[in-house]
């Protein structure tokens, strides 16, 4: 697989984020490199899931957040892409498995459909296509008008990763994705991100440190200030920032003296 | 005193402690069970006494044939259950479009719209506030309401249309409150799922939101239907009273529970008036039923065990 090494997926520019007075980001500056895994580290409350909202606008839902600084995809500015476009090519996992309750098939199909795909032979052949990549498709490929809610919680995550897939991003956000999870589909999960990477870029949010130094290449640390605010402490290659931490602050925290 | 003797008397004081406790939690239990009992036993007379009047005159006949009129109220019931049907019908699709959409509004546009104006915020709190009231208010003004506005200001007379337009004013409250409490319920999750996919709000409220609430609003529209089928008042000043069967929307008819109340007002037929408030109560005893099977195959078929 042949990846240029300096393509940029993002560039964040002095990014801070506000819920009304309380600044819960402060002036985030970091490059996310295509086609890489990115993980995003650092204690409970440091924002880290509120970053990974801005990179396809879903704090725009939250009332009273307002942003500076600007986020920019590929050479676009996030803010000037149209909302719909921007979540279409940026797919988000969440914290907890949340598929629809509808059937396997109507989950996947949900995206498409969205974006205007009717007939049912395309339908079809993306499902398959985004359940085959989501590694889900021989697990379920015999019960596809089965409720998604009859799954287990791993194959429930793996179905929203194939919900996300089916629209086509090149941006994964995975916010804590095996959090709910057990350790083996976890491990399951993490396999896939790997076979993925060739596709998309991935953003993963985890509080498991052997987690982020196993499946991720490049990660950063995020810490909070006295005012709670979040701000960048380092980020580099994982392999460097888990062998030789530039701060003392990253040694204490994935050594597990803090966080 | 030794330590001896005090420990024996603090045992002896423990003791009394738990058998006073015992004796209160007993007297508790039973006056719980006292209630209970008693409230069920009202519900059980009532409706014993009512069928026990009434069902000596239900047969075939009576269920087939139409009333005549008359101070000795002759004949059946048949067009008031007809009648009762056709009304049913026309206030739930009246209403239920316009609670939903009510409830819709509410729950998923108003909070956004509130935010960017100052007007809108104060519309959207009269607008609750609103329907908190009408909720409360009795049945017979809503009756007059209808009679004022649709029957005479209006023209549209006694009529079908008339009372299906006031009958639906009195459940919008009903609706859009079930519907809202419905639409509250569905995850958080569900929404920020189908957005993040790139779906619009619209697509996402219609295909994700909605179909998740039907299990509430079907329970709301089912409690109305049994509302509709109930009340009286307001139905004898805006449907008429007509024992004839409305040929269109614009006939005057009679309901079961108008008939009920013409039959014991106005004739010497109390036994008649018994057995259609008979049959009455077995409707609406059976369409309780039906909430509960309806609700649970729902969510059951959205969870996935059927």
């Amino acid at each position: 697989m042949d990846i240029d090494a300096n393509c940029e997926k993002f560039q964040v520019e002095n990014l801070s984020v506000y819920y009304d007075d309380f600044r819960a980001l402060n002036n985030i500056t970091l490059p996310i490199k295509c086609n890489q895994i990115t993980s995003i580290i650092g204690p409970s409350g440091c924002g880290k899931s509120t970053f990974l909202r801005a990179f396809n606008r879903m704090n725009d839902l939250i009332p009273h957040v307002s942003s500076e600084g600007r986020i920019i995809k590929d050479t676009q500015d996030i803010c000037d892409i149209d909302i719909v476009a921007l979540r279409k090519s940026v797919g988000m996992i969440f914290q907890r498995p949340n598929p629809f309750p509808k059937s396997i098939f109507e989950n996947v199909a949900f995206g498409p459909k969205a974006h205007g795909v009717k007939a049912m032979v395309e339908l079809e052949d993306i499902v398959e296509k985004s359940l085959r990549l989501s590694a889900l498709w021989d697990e379920v490929k015999d019960r596809l008008d089965k409720s998604a809610l009859s799954l287990s919680g791993g194959q429930q995550q793996r179905l929203c990763i194939a919900r996300a897939l089916a629209v086509n991003p090149d941006v994964l956000l995975m916010d804590e994705p095996a959090s709910a999870l057990d350790p083996i589909a976890s491990l399951k999960i993490e396999d896939l991100m790997q076979d993925l990477k060739s596709q998309v870029t991935i953003i993963i949010v985890t509080h498991n440190m052997q987690q982020a130094a196993r499946a991720s290449d490049f990660t950063a640390f995020f810490n909070m200030d006295e005012d709670r605010a979040g701000y960048l402490v380092e980020h580099g290659e994982t392999a460097r920032i888990f062998t030789f931490p530039g701060e003392k602050l990253t040694e204490n925290y994935i050594s597990g003296r803090f966080g | 005193m030794s330590n001896q003797t005090e420990s024996i008397l603090a045992q002896a004081k423990n003791k009394r402690n738990l058998k006073r406790q015992n004796t209160v939690q007993v007297f508790g239990y039973i006056l719980v069970w006292l209630c209970g009992i008693i409230a069920v036993a009202v519900v059980f007379w009532i409706i014993g006494y009512v069928l026990s009047q009434g069902l000596g005159v239900i047969n075939l006949e009576f269920l087939t044939t139409k009333p005549a009129g008359g101070v000795s109220g002759e004949g059946g019931m048949s067009t008031t259950i007809v009648t009762t049907l056709y009304l049913v019908i026309l206030t739930i699709v009246i209403a239920t479009p316009l609670g939903v959409g009510a409830a819709i509004y509410l729950v998923e546009y108003a909070g956004d719209a509130s935010r960017e104006s100052k007007l809108v915020a104060f519309l959207v709190k009269a607008a609750r506030t609103g329907v908190e009231i009408l909720a409360g208010v009795p049945s017979i003004i809503f009756g007059l309401f209808g009679f004022a506005l649709f029957v005479s200001y209006l023209k549209l007379g006694f009529s079908l249309l008339s009372a299906s337009l006031s009958g639906a004013a009195l459940i919008l409250p009903t609706i859009i409150r079930t519907s809202e409490e419905a639409l509250h319920t569905v995850p958080r999750s569900y929404r920020e799922g189908s957005l993040s996919l790139g779906a619009t709000k619209w697509h996402t409220v219609f295909n994700v939101v909605l179909p998740s609430a039907i299990p509430g609003i079907v329970t709301g529209i089912v409690l109305s239907v049994g509302r509709i089928i109930a009340e009286t008042a307001i139905f004898w000043v805006t449907l008429g009273g007509s024992y004839y069967l409305p040929k269109t929307i614009m006939n005057s008819g009679r309901s079961m529970a108008l008939h009920v109340y013409m039959l014991a007002s106005e004739t010497r037929a109390f036994d008649k008036a018994m057995g259609t408030a008979s049959i009455l109560i077995i409707i609406i005893i059976l369409l309780n039923l039906s909430i509960n099977i309806l609700s649970r195959s729902l969510t059951a078929r959205m969870i996935g065990n059927e």
